[in-house]
């Protein structure tokens, strides 16, 4: 799935259940993907895959969390499994619930059966109860599904918005990745699924289950980096703007802004200027477009009020 | 390896031996002779939040310099932005001179103090009586409405519960069960100034603290404010209260020191008001407002603040004198944003001040 490696790699050569042997093969293959990793989210990655531990990623809103599990996921052709995370979120919309009105339905098809067929056995009655709790009335929500369809890639979105509790019942899950199920028996992952929790620190995350996985801190790419997933993620964008509208974000980054721009605000930003038809980044069409990476009115005019010429110019 | 793991401990780095471990067989899954192999081996297991981040740096560098373990450096290093010691400002309470206590004009300097704070100092007598007097205190805690449910006689159809019953009932819809949702506490944020010149209240304010913190240990935060922000929610959670002030004691790199409000206040919504701490929550700050430098900055984040949070409560020890007038320039920048404005110098302002948060 990754291509091969020649032998002469000096890199150590771990192979855990056919995935990337090193980093840097992994940067490689997500780069090919689309998704351009620094050195150490290559190696949390990699080691996420080598250790079967979940990785926990924190960063600015829009630096990339959530599109590394997609482009995990890509990479590996494995599924992913979304679990987006709000207040509130309970076990029966993350793991499993039973399809009660199936069950209702079945119930009363069974007895309709009945009422024309013979008259029933105790055995019947307890057959048909087994075959109340059979898995095809189960619903699998994310956490379960993940596990079923292994190996898959578990995306656990946010996982600060959710509350104390439902952090707690994750850890258990994370802990083995095994769901028992009282009415059918515990479901196992035959193989650990590649487990990415992303959180924007809006709460304190639990030491318990920070300890259980890798942390990573997910910074805002370097002007090349940026130039380069720019060109990769809008090819019809020209080389020029693109490195305008990295600089310009860079230069706003500095400005302690309520709330800096990210690559994804880049992106946007850059898009807008496309379809406007810049092929520069002019201070006009620059101010006309702010809308796109600032998302203060405090900032918008405090941008306003600094920039023409100095911030976009050359 | 485990001298380094010692290195990082002393350099604030919780590395606790199972996260050892980790990095044991992090470093093993990579390669143990190629040293950015190693620093992201260490990180990725190591650490637990941006803030221990820089500390790795350093700890990494030093160590993999050849550097032995420095006992007990304290956490963090000490900031660049050291403000010059500047004369007060013409606005900030010159008006005033009965609020500003004589032995703090000298130590209201911006300077930053690295002291800690040795609460085994107090007098017996003194921290008998602080104990009795806040083991009585149990600040309730405001509510909320939220998305979680609770089963409940009244309310919207329980669709799942009923049918479920209905299956015991052999298929049979004998009564609908209801649901309505389940009210749960509001965060409160406590920020405590513990600058200079609140150092004879903050004590009792830290006690304060203590107390709602272990009424609601999940749904309080608390931050000391002086030249610096300090998260000691952590610390607040011990049971004991004279264990949780000696460990704030020691947690607090800037007790007894100047204050910048207005640069503090900023640094708590960026690093944390901001992404939720503040969102919905009751803010509590208790500062007498004695802000070095100008106050617009002050004025700006406490309007800030008001827009993130439910109710800003301020909470000044000098308000409970006769002939207060709230005359200081960090005062005046701050009062058209905060809903309540309570005294914090005694027994009786405390229960006030409990009661103000529970109706906030």
């Amino acid at each position: 799935m990754l291509g091969d490696v020649s032998e002469t790699t000096l890199r150590p050569v771990t192979s855990p259940d056919g995935g990337p042997r090193n980093p840097d093969e992994l940067a490689a293959a997500l780069e090919d993907s689309g998704y351009l990793p620094d050195e150490g989210l290559a190696t949390a990655a990699y080691l996420a895959f080598a250790m079967h531990r979940p990785l926990f990623l924190e960063g600015e809103a829009g630096v990339g969390k959530t599109a590394l599990a997609r482009a995990l996921a890509q990479v590996t052709g494995r599924p992913l499994y979304r679990l987006q995370c709000y207040e509130g979120l309970e076990a029966s919309q993350a793991l499993y619930d039973w399809d009660f009105g199936r069950q209702l339905l079945h119930l009363r098809a069974a007895e309709a059966a009945h009422a024309t067929g013979s008259a029933g056995s105790p055995d019947d009655v307890a057959t048909l109860e087994a075959s109340l709790y059979d898995r095809r009335f189960l619903l699998a929500r994310p956490l379960l599904q993940a596990l079923e369809d292994s190996p898959s890639v578990l995306l656990v979105d946010e996982v600060d918005r959710a509350d104390d509790e439902f952090e707690a019942f994750l850890l258990e899950v994370l802990s083995d990745f095994t769901i028992s199920i009282p009415e059918l028996g515990t479901i196992r992952a035959q193989t650990p699924p590649l487990v990415v929790l992303t959180s924007n620190r809006t709460r304190e995350v639990h030491d318990a289950l920070k300890r259980r996985c890798l942390y990573h801190w997910l910074a805002h790419p370097d002007f090349d980096r940026e130039v380069a997933i720019l060109r990769r993620r809008l090819p019809e964008v020209t080389e020029q703007l693109a490195r305008e509208v990295a600089r310009a974000t860079a230069k706003l980054r500095t400005l302690d802004l309520l709330k800096s721009p990210g690559v994804a605000e880049a992106m946007d930003w850059a898009t807008a200027l496309h379809t406007l038809g810049a092929r520069e980044l002019d201070p006009d069409v620059a101010a006309r477009t702010l809308g796109a990476v600032l998302k203060y009115r405090e900032d918008t005019d405090r941008v306003h009020a600094l920039a023409r010429g100095a911030l976009f110019g050359g | 390896m485990l001298g380094f793991a010692r290195t990082l401990r002393h350099a604030g780095v919780g590395a606790s031996p199972d996260r050892v471990e980790a990095m044991l067989a992090a470093v093993g899954a990579l390669d143990v002779l190629d040293p950015s192999d190693v620093y992201w081996a260490g990180r990725l297991t190591l650490c637990a939040g941006p803030d221990d981040l820089d500390r790795y740096d350093a700890a990494f560098a030093a160590y993999f310099a050849g550097e032995a373990p420095r006992p007990a450096r304290p956490a963090g290093q000490p900031e660049q932005r050291v403000a010059a010691a500047a004369p007060l400002d013409a606005g900030s309470g010159e008006g005033d001179e009965g609020e500003q206590p004589p032995e703090t004009a000298g130590r209201a300097s911006a300077d930053e103090v690295l002291r800690h704070r040795d609460v085994a100092e107090m007098t017996v007598a003194e921290r008998e009586h602080l104990r009795r007097l806040f083991a009585l205190l149990v600040p309730a805690s405001p509510m909320r409405p939220s998305r979680r449910r609770r089963p409940s006689p009244h309310g919207a159809v329980h669709a799942s519960r009923t049918v479920r019953r209905a299956l015991h009932d052999g298929g049979e819809v004998t009564r609908l069960l209801h649901r309505r949702s389940r009210p749960r506490p509001r965060r409160v944020v406590l920020l405590v100034d513990v600058s200079g010149s609140m150092s004879p209240y903050a004590d009792a304010l830290l006690r304060f603290a203590h107390a709602a913190v272990r009424a609601h240990p999940a749904a309080t935060e608390v931050f000391t404010v002086g030249t610096r922000l300090t998260r000691v929610t952590r610390e607040m959670r011990l049971r004991d209260p004279d264990e949780a002030l000696a460990a704030s004691g020691a947690a607090i790199p800037d007790w007894s020191g100047g204050t910048r409000l207005g640069e503090v206040l900023k640094a708590f919504l960026d690093r944390w008001g901001q992404r939720g701490t503040a969102r919905g929550a009751v803010v509590v700050v208790c500062s007498d407002g004695w802000e070095r430098g100008g106050t617009e900055l002050l004025a700006e984040q406490m309007a800030r603040l008001r827009r993130l949070a439910h109710a800003v409560v301020w909470v000044n020890p000098h308000k409970g004198r006769t002939g207060y007038q709230p005359l200081t320039g960090g005062m005046q920048a701050a009062l058209p944003a905060v809903d309540s404005f309570v005294a914090g110098h005694s027994m009786a302002a405390f229960e006030e001040l409990a009661g103000v948060i529970e109706r906030a």
